[in-house]
């Protein structure tokens, strides 16, 4: 049974707090079992608490699968990408050096690609992904597009990446203050930014070593 | 070929439509439904082609065979004079040609056999083991009789090759290879 259209994933990596909840729920799927696919990652540990959760994007022309050799990695007619194909899959890595979400996940012991797969055996039957049923301030949320609105009426989601010259189109959206006008998020315009925490410094102390 | 009725949800990266794009890109897609799906046409063509290879293949057997009985008689080699070989022993030799090993042996007073030593699992060379009654193939631990040459342990289904003998004035001669299948 394929996931219904109106249900997606949102993504808002400024509620997350970096429980890692997330990741273990991850790892208590069926279809992975005792290896958790996301990524929690933090953005600059030493100057700032900020975390972001990384699940695949399910992007509409996956690159993952574009680079695959093998051709192992195939796509559900939902949208899904999944797992690479264990007869197919040569374990070449071409996919995790690919993935401009770096998402993939090279597992040598099996000598298999894994990655995220949405949770197919829960949302192809109509239950919610492990991380979104666990995440305490639902930084990664699944439902529809109606309920996320009504939810967070600041925010809204987009689904459109630059990587240079290239816009990713997918099916997991990232959410974005309602104002505003973008069209993508400029990805590689953004890896030159500065995280803003940096300039975040505590002066509660300064008169006392003064 | 794509089917136009199986819903084609993945865009390639340029973006533009199945249509143009190459050829490659329709022999490995990258959704599901089309990498699993097998249309009539290539299954029938699939089958046409495999039964097509099989006639061919019995073709070639028959012609095979034809040239096979057409080459003509085996070539008549010494081997060695009766006293030359005791009872019970064994005796190597090289026949047909100098590549094919050939073992001669003597089980009993009158009885000479010999057979060729490839073994019929996979052409190593047995090695004759009179105390124990059998050729012992070291490379699948495979034993042939000694007296017959067929197969008693180990992979081996097919007897070893039987080599005609002949006797004149107490010199045995190699007259032919006699493959055995039974």
């Amino acid at each position: 049974m394929p996931i219904t259209a109106n249900m997606e994933f949102f993504i808002d990596a400024t509620r997350c707090i970096g429980c890692q909840a997330c990741a273990q729920a991850c790892s208590e799927c069926d279809t992975h079992k005792g290896h958790s696919m996301i990524h929690l990652e933090y953005l600059d540990r030493a100057h700032s608490v900020q975390s972001a959760p990384v699940v695949c994007m399910h992007c509409d022309s996956p690159t993952c699968a574009e680079v695959c050799p093998a051709d192992a990695i195939k796509r559900t007619d939902d949208g899904v990408v999944q797992t690479a194909r264990k007869p197919r899959c040569i374990a070449c890595n071409n996919c995790v050096l690919a993935c401009p979400f770096g998402v993939p996940k090279m597992k040598t012991e099996f000598k298999l690609m894994m990655k995220c797969d949405m949770c197919y055996d829960r949302t192809s039957a109509g239950k919610r992904p492990m991380c979104a049923t666990v995440c305490p301030s639902q930084a990664l949320f699944y439902g529809t597009r109606e309920q996320i609105e009504e939810m967070r009426p600041r925010s809204a989601g987009i689904n459109q990446f630059k990587f240079g010259e290239q816009i990713i189109t997918t099916k997991v959206n990232m959410m974005k203050p309602r104002t505003g006008e973008a069209k993508y998020v400029d990805v590689t315009a953004a890896m030159k930014e500065q995280a803003s925490g940096k300039n975040i410094t505590l002066n509660i102390l300064d008169s006392v070593f003064e | 070929m794509l089917q136009q009725d199986r819903e084609q949800i993945t865009v390639a990266p340029d973006g533009r439509p199945d249509s143009e794009q190459p050829q490659w890109r329709q022999d490995f897609p990258v959704d599901s439904p089309q990498d699993n799906y097998v249309a009539r046409r290539d299954f029938t063509k699939f089958l046409v082609l495999t039964s097509l290879a099989f006639a061919i293949g019995q073709f070639w057997i028959a012609v095979q065979n034809f040239f096979r009985e057409r080459r003509g008689e085996w070539p008549i080699q010494r081997i060695a004079g009766v006293d030359e070989i005791p009872i019970g022993g064994a005796l190597t030799f090289l026949y047909p040609t100098e590549h094919d090993q050939c073992v001669m042996v003597r089980p009993s007073q009158q009885g000479f056999v010999a057979f060729s030593r490839q073994c019929t699992h996979l052409s190593c060379s047995v090695v004759p083991e009179p105390d124990k009654g059998r050729f012992y193939c070291p490379c699948h631990e495979g034993a042939f009789d000694f007296a017959t040459g067929s197969p008693i342990a180990g992979p081996p289904r097919r007897p070893l090759s039987r080599i005609k003998l002949d006797f004149k004035q107490g010199v045995i001669y190699a007259t032919g290879v006699e493959l055995r299948t039974l």
